[in-house]
């Protein structure tokens, strides 16, 4: 070859460069997991997971529950991720309607509550914890703003709360969606509508992460959160003027769930998370975020939450959220999108 | 953060000069041979990377989910939408009430350290740029404590809502506002003393002499600042998701139509439309350009200001306001990312820096030192080559020439339309590249393009600044021209690629746009990071990473200017004969 000295420099440097960010190839598997866990979660779950099976390495790809499910759905035909692990249940029921999972029965499952799986003999999804519903109540702004505590989901509508309610998007956020259906089941349909217009005239805005109502709370930047029970608790521990309120109509919930996505190529890898997602270890894991697990008798009471979680809990009819998740959500789009945040 | 800056505008239409050496048509010569591949090579470079992408990217606005060809219908669905279609209205008022701000402040600050006898213009220029060295994320997170519902000075805004346009245009002048510097302070430079004489012979009246005189001469200055203004608010991403609340824009639709619903096929067509207002300005400020070259003949005489205690402390204190500002704002994120539960226990701690508790990480930050550097290398070396074959090239003068406009192209792509059209492209199965897509090497490239046009234009300008009889004397001792290229042109050119590289380097750290659409888990990036953090509520770990990005890019430019005085002896010394 004709190439003087730099260039043949450079054009060895920018070959190795590209043969060196492209990545090579590493010797164990590596899962790709679609999650919505919060981030902080993802760390000591991958950590807790690899101190059993060290050849399998995880790779997260994490966003709010709304975006995974689309994005799961928008690849249908090519699929991308090998395990779901940490997505609304809702959800899963949608792909499992669309015959996107792929059934397995994880060792250990007989031991899990019988509430906490998909009911077909070889499960499509396992169930992890239940979160639900709740209000961030920021104390001293309520003062300043003459606020009275809300105890009720209606009494959110009352005019004196208006621009001072802040609630996540239920197409981004799985929180959101959990309110949406639940004040569906708890009002019936047309009067959950009319809740919801009523509720929409106080919204200041929706967020896009179901966590995000409540962080604003505490920072006092609006002086309700529609959230979910264990971030009110995790920030009032921290030290946020809050307090949570668990509306006594009822409240919505959601369970966590765990899936093999049909089409994966690394099946017994994914197999190997799934046992571990059932696993006693696990579910000890889970209860640091989560007062409700799907492993009977190892939860531990979590400071300035409910010792009666449970009995607060709606009877959640999860079947019918997730047949009308799509036709719900689009009505809500229609009607309420002007007030979301970005995203 | 766009690539448009002032750099470009202090070159001038080059394409005249261009191929003037021209070899003998005798028979080509190895070296000839070598140098049409480069130049093809280049050419095919800026194919790939850029014009393909773009390609399918139009196609894809034409398609519907299916992929199946369905001419104007996704136009006519988003224009239908009134939801949609507000977005256009809002991102026009806020660019247009933006460009209107910064313009006067820009303008104020520039006359200042122009036309008057100021002291501490050297400091106070420093200082404006300090915007520059952060991602567009960290002023509007700033805003947010300074003005939000909790924000220390939230009764200025009187009861209303920092949240929307207010939030928006206060973040897009924060961080414009370095950029419209530039290009005004070069346009008050070029003015011509004679004028001025003539007009206090004549006795004209100060405020006469500033409209005859002062503002046609820096007319074409305001005209083109006016377009770069509009072009980086209506096209940036980072403060509207921030503190836009439910104001909606063009940027933060393509946004939420992509990764929200993952609605490709509309985010391509948003793209499409906030891509026509940046093509128009681009092709308006190089109109006008052209005619600010022929302005100011060879005679004129610079403009030297006199003092004039008045003004000058007039300005001083307009300029002083300004400063003060800009120190406020980045002083405020730094502050609340030291303060422990913003509002109710201020004391400070480093805690919002683990960022491992908040599910970010360190490793993002130094992924983002890791693209920033190969950007940096990368980029410099295939600019600066490119920009020489255009140059001092002796082969395929009408190629030459497709490259020099091919390398203008990217200054008009907004970074969100580049990094959509890069998911498009390079996320195709049946794409030879697609081995890239989700590595860090599909990061780079995508910048490396992003910010091409503004070194390629400083490139262009340090080569011509190097007489063309060099290239000549070598040809005919017979001395191949890339001896010459390491012997003569890359030493005399050192300054200039050296300020390459740190203004890649620097936009590699700080952009969100172009990025936003490609990254992967693994090459997570610490500006990225910044707007998961924000959008997670994590706001003071957002601006304490932000505080990072903006430390190190400062660290980076202090070296380059330290570096660049050694380089300056080493090879400059001819200059100061």
């Amino acid at each position: 070859m004709y190439l003087t000295q730099p260039i043949k420099k450079i054009t060895l440097g920018l070959a190795g460069a590209i043969a060196l960010m492209a990545g090579s190839a590493q010797a164990n598997t590596e899962l790709k997991v679609y999650t919505a866990l919060e981030t902080e979660q993802l760390r000591p779950y991958a950590k807790a997971f690899n101190a059993q099976y060290p050849d399998i390495s995880i790779k997260w790809v994490r966003d709010s529950t709304g975006i995974v499910t689309a994005k799961l759905l928008a690849e249908k035909n090519n699929p991308q991720a090998d395990v779901i692990w940490g997505l609304a249940a809702t959800s899963l029921l949608v792909l499992k309607e669309q015959d996107m999972l792929e059934p397995y029965a994880p060792k250990g499952l007989a031991k899990l509550s019988p509430k906490f799986r998909d009911k077909a003999a070889t499960p499509s999804w396992v169930g992890m914890d239940a979160w639900m519903a709740s209000l961030c109540f920021n104390t001293i702004e309520a003062e300043k703003l003459g606020l009275p505590k809300p105890t009720r989901w209606e009494d959110l509508t009352k005019p004196v709360y208006k621009g001072h309610v802040v609630m996540p998007n239920p197409a981004s956020s799985g929180t959101g969606f959990l309110d949406v259906s639940s004040w569906l089941q708890l009002f019936g349909e047309d009067k959950g509508w009319d809740y919801m217009d009523r509720l929409h005239n106080n919204i200041a805005r929706y967020t896009h992460s179901g966590s995000k109502p409540c962080k604003l709370a505490a920072a006092g930047e609006a002086p309700i959160g529609i959230s979910f029970a264990y971030k009110g608790a995790s920030l009032k521990k921290k030290g946020a003027p809050l307090d949570v309120i668990y509306p006594q109509e009822g409240l919505g919930w959601d369970m966590e769930a765990a899936s093999i996505v049909k089409g994966t190529k690394n099946l017994d890898a994914a197999r190997k998370l799934m046992d571990f997602a059932v696993s006693k270890e696990a579910n000890k894991l889970y209860n640091k975020s989560f007062a409700v697990v799907a492993y009977p008798g190892i939860a531990q009471q979590i400071p300035y939450f409910p010792s009666d979680a449970e009995s607060l809990m709606m009877n959640n009819d999860f079947e019918w959220s997730a047949s009308n998740r799509k036709q719900i959500l689009s009505k809500w789009q229609s009607r309420y999108d002007s007030k979301s945040d970005p995203k | 953060m766009s690539g448009v800056a002032a750099d470009g505008l202090q070159v001038s239409g080059g394409a005249q000069e261009r191929g003037t050496v021209k070899a003998d048509k005798v028979r080509l010569s190895r070296q000839d041979y070598l140098q049409r591949g480069a130049v093809l090579l280049a050419v095919f470079f800026l194919l790939v990377a850029l014009v393909l992408p773009l390609g399918t990217m139009l196609i894809k606005s034409l398609q519907n989910t299916e992929g199946e060809f369905v001419g104007l219908a996704n136009f006519i669905g988003y224009i239908r939408n009134p939801a949609l279609f507000q977005s256009v209205l809002n991102s026009l008022q806020i660019a247009l009430i933006s460009t209107c701000v910064v313009l006067s402040l820009a303008f104020l600050f520039a006359y200042g350290l122009t036309r008057t006898c100021m002291p501490g213009k050297k400091t106070l220029r420093a200082l404006t740029l300090l915007p520059l060295f952060a991602p567009s994320l960290l002023p509007a997170i700033s805003l947010i404590y300074l003005l939000g519902n909790q924000g220390i000075f939230k009764e200025i805004l009187m009861g209303a809502s920092v949240y929307g346009p207010i939030g928006i245009v206060a973040g897009m002048c924060f961080w414009v506002f370095p950029h419209v510097l530039m290009i005004m302070i070069t346009a008050l430079s070029n003015s011509d003393a004679r004028l001025y004489e003539a007009a206090q012979v004549m006795k004209a009246s100060p405020v006469r002499t500033f409209f005859t005189v002062t503002l046609p001469s820096a007319k074409y200055g305001l005209i083109s600042a006016g377009f770069v203004a509009f072009t980086l608010v209506i096209t940036d991403f980072g403060v509207p998701k921030v503190i836009g609340g439910d104001f909606k824009v063009l940027a933060t639709d393509i946004y939420k139509q992509v990764v929200g619903q993952q609605n490709f096929q509309m985010g391509a067509v948003v793209s499409v439309i906030l891509l026509l207002p940046a093509v128009f300005s681009f092709a308006a400020d190089r109109l006008v350009q052209k005619k600010q070259v022929a302005m100011l003949s060879a005679r004129a005489v610079p403009y030297v200001p006199k003092p004039n205690p008045v003004k000058d402390n007039i300005f001083l204190g307009i300029c002083l306001l300004v400063v003060s500002a800009i120190l406020l704002v980045i002083g405020m994120a730094a502050y609340a990312s030291f303060v422990s539960f913003w509002p109710y226990n201020m004391e400070l701690s480093l805690q919002h820096y683990d960022f491992e508790s908040v599910g970010s990480s360190w490793g993002y930050y130094f992924n983002s030192l890791e693209m920033a550097a190969w950007v940096a290398v990368i980029g410099t070396c295939i600019v600066f080559l490119n920009a020489y074959l255009v140059e001092k090239g002796r082969a395929f003068e009408p190629v030459r020439n497709l490259l020099h406009l091919m390398a203008m192209i990217p200054m008009a792509v907004p970074g969100m339309v580049l990094g959509l059209a890069y998911i498009f492209f390079f996320n195709q199965p049946d794409n030879p590249l697609n081995f890239i897509y989700a590595t860090m090497a599909i990061l780079v490239l995508n910048s490396v393009v992003h910010f091409y046009t503004v070194c390629h234009l400083t490139s262009v300008t340090a080569l011509k600044q190097i007489d063309g009889e060099f290239e000549s004397v070598s040809a005919s001792l017979k001395i191949p021209f890339y001896v010459t290229f390491w012997r003569v042109t890359l030493p005399v050119s050192l300054p200039a690629v050296l300020e390459i590289s740190v203004y890649l380097f620097v936009n590699a750290m700080t952009t969100v746009s172009a990025v936003v659409f490609i990254y992967s888990s693994d090459t997570m990036l610490a500006s990225i990071s910044v707007l998961n953090m924000d959008e997670a509520g994590n706001t003071a770990s957002a601006a304490g990473m932000g505080i990072m990005i903006l430390l190190t890019c400062l660290a980076v430019k202090g070296l380059h200017w330290l570096l660049s005085q050694q380089v300056l002896e080493l090879t400059q010394g001819w200059r100061n004969r």
